[in-house]
């Protein structure tokens, strides 16, 4: 299987809260907490599209979109 | 279709606390829902009082949000009228197993099909921090100034001693895992015990030195470990996690169904 490549990562800023659990649990450090109290994608480029930041927000804030390339079909 | 397709989204960004360990259970709820693919219109989610019970009213199902403690018979209610529904009952640990303790034991020993979710952050939010038949010994709460002396129920423990046909345990930390867990609860016909555990960074976490929301997500990775692991056996301290039963008893409302035929014959 191809490594998944990320379209983007969509973060409601409306929705989230800042509590910073995707900033923590980030495998590769892509978020961080802007001076908003936001999560933002810094590092969109290091994401491995695990989509533990999408899984456990308490606030189903962030939506992991993947690149549904053709050497992408699982 | 989209995780935020089940909500009603009128009524976010939610009224839970940044952090608060429920919304997570919430998510992984809303992913086992799809996955299995089930009709809104199917689905029946009963809550009681609690931060956790406003869960029903953030879903877009059919939704019941009723009295503290007493989601469960009102859910059997609806499940002995429309046995073709799914029903799931969301609770607290308070509302769960304090105030609602009798029903929850009586409703295992029925073995309906309905799905209890044990939403436990050891301590009652809603209120302002008291503690609960969960929190165990050693606990700050607005209740217990000097910590808590009061043990705690095994939730796991009490619901298989009671007769529930499905009983696991997984925490907001494990994600997917309760996701898994929850879909197998789901499918399982009779009554389904999933306890949570989850994190009130608010009350619990603020008094007893726990840190923010992240940090308690991590004790929620150190403490636990899954049945049948090395990590569980080596330390038998770990709470284990994982599915502990998963067996075929009789199931209320097919039981039902059967006196209702020989009652309806003898009428003839
Ligand atoms: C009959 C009744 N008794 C007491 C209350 C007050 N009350 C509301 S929520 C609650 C406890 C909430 O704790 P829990 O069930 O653990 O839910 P959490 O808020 O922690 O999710 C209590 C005691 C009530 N609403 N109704
Ligand atoms: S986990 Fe969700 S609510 Fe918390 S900071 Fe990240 S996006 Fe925001
Ligand atoms: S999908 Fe995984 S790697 Fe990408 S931002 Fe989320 S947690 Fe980080
Ligand atoms: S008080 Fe605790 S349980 Fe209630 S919403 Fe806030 S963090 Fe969650
Ligand atoms: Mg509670």
């Amino acid at each position: 299987m191809a490594r998944q490549k990320l379209k983007e990562i969509v973060i409601d800023r409306s929705w989230c809260k800042g509590c910073g659990i995707c900033v923590h649990f980030c495998p590769t450090k892509v978020l961080e907490i802007d001076a908003n109290e936001k999560s933002v994608a810094v590092r969109p480029e290091d994401c491995i599209c695990c989509k533990m930041c999408e899984l456990r927000c308490p606030d189903l804030a962030i939506t992991v979109l993947i690149d549904q390339g053709e050497d992408n079909e699982k | 279709m989209a995780i935020q397709d089940y909500l009603r989204q009128r009524y976010f960004p939610h009224m839970w606390c940044p952090g608060c360990g429920h919304g997570t259970i919430l998510n992984s709820l809303l992913r086992a829902i799809e996955e299995l693919e089930i009709e809104k219109n199917d689905l029946v989610i009963t809550s009681g009082i609690g931060c956790s019970a406003r869960i029903s009213g953030y879903v877009d199902f059919h939704s019941l949000h009723t009295m503290h403690g007493r989601a469960l018979p009102c859910a059997t209610g609806v499940k002995l009228s429309r046995p073709h529904l799914n029903v799931i009952v969301p609770m607290g640990d308070g509302d769960a197993l304090a105030i609602g303790g009798n029903h929850f034991i009586h409703a295992a020993r029925r073995n309906i099909d309905i799905t209890a979710i044990v939403m436990n952050n050891r301590i009652y939010g809603m209120t302002g921090g008291q503690f609960s038949p969960l929190s165990g010994p050693g606990v700050n709460a607005t209740t217990a100034p000097y910590k808590t002396i009061d043990n705690s129920f095994d939730t796991v423990k009490l619901a298989i001693a009671a007769g529930a046909s499905f009983v696991a345990r997984s925490t907001a930390y494990h994600a997917q895992e309760s996701t898994d867990i929850l879909k197998k609860a789901i499918q399982h016909k009779g009554f389904s015990v999933v306890e949570i555990l989850s994190q009130c960074p608010t009350h619990y976490g603020r008094k007893n030195k726990e840190g923010d929301a992240a940090s308690m997500l991590e004790f929620h990775k150190k403490n636990t470990a899954r049945i049948g692991s090395k990590a569980l056996e080596k330390n038998p301290d770990l709470t284990p996690r994982g599915i502990f039963v998963d067996v075929d008893t009789p199931e209320y409302c097919a039981e039902y169904e059967k006196i209702i035929a020989v009652a309806s014959k003898e009428k003839m």
